[in-house]
């Protein structure tokens, strides 16, 4: 276990800054998770912290000590690549023990700390074999005993579940945190997956154009998402994101949609008359009957049955996509008219111009890691 | 997997043994025309049955050819000696020399890498008569004419650059992850390169070693060469 902290790092590349005065730092045994767009300067990042690309400006301090003289290999990281990148040459079992016998152990010692972290990732059965006769799942799972093998106490994980077919990597997203949590360590993990990101993560780092954009839980990205960018990164199906005007009532503010309107209430007078973007997550928008109050009313255009859920492409009167999901199995319109519901305690104001929020206005509404 | 009927496969296999018994025979004939004398060589037509004389491999080995014209003095044993040493000692120098600069070209791109790269390999582009001359003199006032240190320096211009060239271009196949992943799991840069880097390119490296090998005996060597036998005497 260790801590990680990195102060005003900045990385340019000819003309091209890739991270712009970034600064970051992970408590001991944490896992952060690094989240963004491909470009986002998440992998280079990582590969600072590494000691194998040496920042322009900045600092990077492991457990407290300053790196900058530091080779890579003194660092005491253990790091898994998102193309695995394992030795070509040499057996599964020589690949995992690589980071033991830098340290001269004896033979039984290493054979010994192979065969353990080869068993917990089920992969003590295929020691013998070269990377080429390993399929793409051995080869993940060799890649992280590898990393995992030097019981490190920073483990940088590079987007490891990238380039695994789905079902795996839906099986790994269940087994990591274990073994993140088994291992002790402290672990920076990159993805492009939000799914894997809030699944995995103690926190989330969202990166973009090489700067971190929010920070937080899981829940604290997902119930209040910095910009409208955020909140379509999270999410599945996308949020709905519609241009409104929020106006002001006897009951406080509200906005309209489709001439009706929802209250937004607790949201500060400022809004009132200013271009605002409401966030409105999929799952939160309900069918309703005609006669309901606040009923919005649409036109079905299409439905995608997916397994755990139903998701529902309405139009509504003024032409405007929107998505509804709700759970597989609840009865829901076809086609044709129908009519919705939304429940402004859910929704997020967004400022149109500069994309920020302005609030979210039910910091209750509940997330979940598959968001469904 | 593709699947390959009976009559393809005999197709292939004849036209392989045609192609290779007519660009083979050549080399057979030369091999047989060894154990032959002039006589039996020149005589026509040709033909394959003959009987079969060590004379031309023990005159090459002795040194004295005893033919009906008389007797010829050939120091092929010493020439062949003076070639294996030239070319083994010269692409090992080019070896140590050229794999460590391969390495730094190939990952390591430093301000003009490529210009300085270049400007090795245009030393195969000049003439060698260009630089006979000025060598010669040079090497006549530093007193390195007619050494093997002097032959084998010149003919790093030779190897060197191929060496570099072509080892640089398997180092550069190489994944650099693969590098990166040894060094962070605790290995020295020098264990890297010894571990990761020159066995991963490995496979390539019979090529450089073959190729200038076999040069000693062309264009710039057999120029240069030509003093040799003068100077000697």
């Amino acid at each position: 276990m260790t801590t990680l902290q990195l102060k005003n790092i900045v990385k340019r590349y000819k003309s091209q800054t890739v991270l712009d005065d970034l600064s970051l730092s992970v408590a001991d045994g944490e896992t952060l998770v690094l989240f963004g767009p491909s470009g986002a300067g998440k992998t280079v990042l990582l590969r600072m912290v590494a000691g194998v690309i040496e920042p322009d400006e900045g600092r990077i301090l492991i457990g407290g000590e300053d790196m900058a003289e530091v080779d890579a290999e003194h660092r005491g990281i253990g790091m898994a690549f998102q193309n695995f990148a394992l030795f070509p040459h040499m057996s599964a079992f020589d690949n995992i023990a690589s980071p033991l016998t830098a340290t001269r152990s004896s033979k039984e010692v290493i054979s010994a700390g192979v065969h353990k972290v080869a068993k917990l990732l089920k992969i003590d059965h295929v020691l013998t074999h070269h990377p080429k006769a390993l399929s793409n799942g051995q080869k993940q799972r060799t890649a992280l005993a590898r990393a995992l093998a030097g019981s490190p106490p920073l483990l940088l994980l590079d987007d490891p579940l990238r380039n695994v077919d789905a079902k795996l990597r839906f099986e790994m997203r269940l087994e990591l945190p274990r073994l993140l949590a088994a291992q002790g360590a402290t672990v920076v993990y990159v993805t492009q997956d939000y799914k894997e990101a809030m699944a995995l993560g103690d926190r989330i780092a969202v990166m973009s154009q090489g700067r971190i954009r929010q920070i937080g839980t899981p829940e604290e990205i997902y119930n209040a998402p910095a910009d409208i960018e955020i909140a379509r990164l999270f999410g599945d199906p996308t949020i709905n994101l519609l241009d409104v005007v929020p106006k002001e009532g006897p009951d406080g503010v509200y906005v309209e949609l489709s001439n009706v309107k929802i209250a937004l209430s607790g949201m500060p007078r400022t809004v009132v008359g200013k271009t605002c973007v409401i966030g409105l997550r999929p799952e939160t928008i309900v069918f309703a009957d005609a006669g309901s109050p606040g009923a919005i009313p649409v036109t079905v255009e299409a439905e995608t049955p997916l397994n755990e859920k139903t998701v529902t492409l309405v139009m509504t009167v003024r032409r405007r996509e929107v998505l509804v999901s709700r759970p597989a199995g609840m009865p829901g319109p076809v086609s044709g008219p129908a009519h919705i519901t939304v429940d402004g305690r859910t929704a997020f104001l967004f400022d149109k111009e500069s994309g920020a929020l302005i609030a979210s206005v039910g910091a209750s509404a509940t997330c979940n890691g598959e968001a469904a | 997997m593709e699947t390959t009927s009976t009559f393809e496969k005999i197709f292939r296999g004849t036209a392989l043994t045609l192609v290779v018994l007519f660009f083979m025979f050549p080399i057979f004939w030369i091999f047989l025309m060894s154990f032959q004398t002039n006589e039996t060589i020149l005589r026509i037509p040709p033909s394959v049955v003959f009987t079969p004389t060590f004379e031309n491999y023990q005159a090459l080995i002795t040194g004295k050819l005893t033919s009906a014209a008389g007797t010829l003095d050939i120091a092929f044993m010493r020439n062949l000696g003076n070639s294996v040493f030239l070319s083994v000692a010269s692409v090992a120098v080019a070896l140590v020399l050229g794999v460590p600069a391969a390495y730094a070209f190939a990952r390591h791109k430093f301000r003009g890498s490529e210009d300085i790269a270049f400007t090795l390999l245009s030393f195969r582009f000049a003439p060698p008569l260009l630089v006979l001359l000025p060598l010669t003199q040079y090497f006549q006032w530093l007193g390195l004419s007619d050494t093997y240190f002097g032959l084998i320096w010149v003919y790093q211009l030779i190897c060197l650059p191929l060496i570099l060239w072509i080892v640089r271009g398997y180092f550069e196949d190489i994944s650099a992850d693969v590098e990166y992943a040894y060094r962070i799991a605790g290995h020295s840069w020098f264990a890297t390169f010894r571990k990761i880097a020159l066995p991963l390119a490995g496979p390539g490296s019979p090529l450089p070693v073959c190729l200038p090998s076999s040069l000693p005996g062309t264009t710039l060597s057999s120029r240069w060469c030509l003093h040799r036998p003068t100077s000697s005497r």
